[in-house]
């Protein structure tokens, strides 16, 4: 396995993405903390490290599940949520809020494919379900939005 | 990002995460790449070494979980920029041996006990090993020196007075000789 350095080199950045899409900005931190924790406390007996971001992804999904459930809610503070810088150029913040506002598999989705770049069958690994279930799910997601920001 | 990972790397270390942590500090030389496991300094990089490789050689010999930790090492910096002051003739730092064995270590601590502003040469140094005959092999040992500057293989000379080899490369070696006025400038 590389450094572990090297994970945090390349991927924190997407990691904190995903986790501000998840569970808004200000929760994001700890969740972070908790998924870099996680990682480096199962990192020496990772048997395949051949996608090491879908792998670290994963982890962060669980964390911000954790998080929902502990709070017995679905937040997603929306103003919060639209101070995320994914990806350059900056995404606008009405964007992000309306992502923020989508039911969570569907956030997730959209979440996955267009922050993190993942590609469906990734993005089913990552929430449990069929390539197929995720396809829909971020379709649902995207039809959605367009309506939203129409 | 930068408070998140400096408290990332704090929490690893207190929850016993961090296995090998390191840094990079300036140096007369230029950066040196600094690491250390929970019993001590385990590498110095020299500043003609690539530092990425050092890293993977760390992951793959000591421990994958290896994390940019800067304050862990403040006590070797500390150490390290007053002996290259020459305000400091005697390293008080922990270390651990883990990347050498056999015949190396025991040359490794032999020099390791080299007095500040003194040589040896590499016969000495097989000698306190443990096997005067082994000239060629202690001379490979300093060559392969883990720990170059703390465990300061640049005092161990060529039996004829020549400087012998060294990893930084001899015009490092020559100055650290002169800083420790064991050479005239």
């Amino acid at each position: 396995m590389p450094p572990f350095q090297t994970l945090i080199d390349d991927h924190a950045g997407d990691v904190m993405a995903v986790l501000r899409a998840a569970v808004g900005r200000g929760d994001a931190e700890d969740c972070f903390q908790e998924t870099f924790l996680a990682a480096l406390r199962a990192y020496p007996s990772l048997a395949d490290g051949s996608n090491l971001r879908g792998w670290l992804i994963t982890i962060a999904h669980r964390k911000a599940i954790d998080h929902h459930r502990a709070r017995g809610r679905q937040p997603v503070p929306v103003a919060e949520v639209a101070e995320v810088a994914v990806t350059d150029p900056r995404p606008d913040d009405a964007l992000w809020a309306a992502v923020g506002a989508l039911p969570p598999k569907q956030r997730a989705a959209v979440t996955l494919r267009y922050a993190c770049d993942l590609p469906h069958s990734e993005i089913a690994d990552t929430l449990g379900c069929s390539t197929e279930a995720a396809r829909r799910s971020l379709h649902e997601g995207i039809k959605r939005l367009r309506k939203e920001l129409a | 990002m930068k408070a998140s990972l400096q408290r990332l790397a704090e929490r690893a270390s207190e929850e016993g995460l961090l296995d090998v942590a390191y840094t990079t500090a300036d140096s007369p030389f230029g950066a040196l790449l600094l690491a250390r496991t929970p019993k001590g300094l385990v590498r110095v990089g020299l500043p003609n070494q690539d530092a990425d490789e050092l890293l993977v050689e760390l992951a793959e010999r000591v421990s994958p979980r290896v994390l940019e930790a800067p304050g862990q090492l403040d006590e070797a910096r500390r150490e390290l920029d007053l002996y290259f002051e020459g305000r400091l003739d005697r390293f008080d730092l922990p270390l651990d041996w883990s990347l050498s064995e056999g015949f190396r270590l025991r040359v490794l601590r032999a020099i390791s006990r080299i007095p500040y502003g003194q040589t040896r040469n590499y016969t000495q140094m097989a000698t306190s090993a443990g096997n005067e005959r082994a000239v060629r092999a202690a001379g490979t040992a300093c060559g392969r020196n883990p720990i170059p500057i703390v465990v300061p293989c640049h005092r161990v000379l060529r039996s004829g007075g020549g400087l012998g080899g060294y990893g930084g490369g001899l015009p490092m070696k020559r100055e650290l000789l002169q800083l420790e006025g064991v050479l005239g400038d």
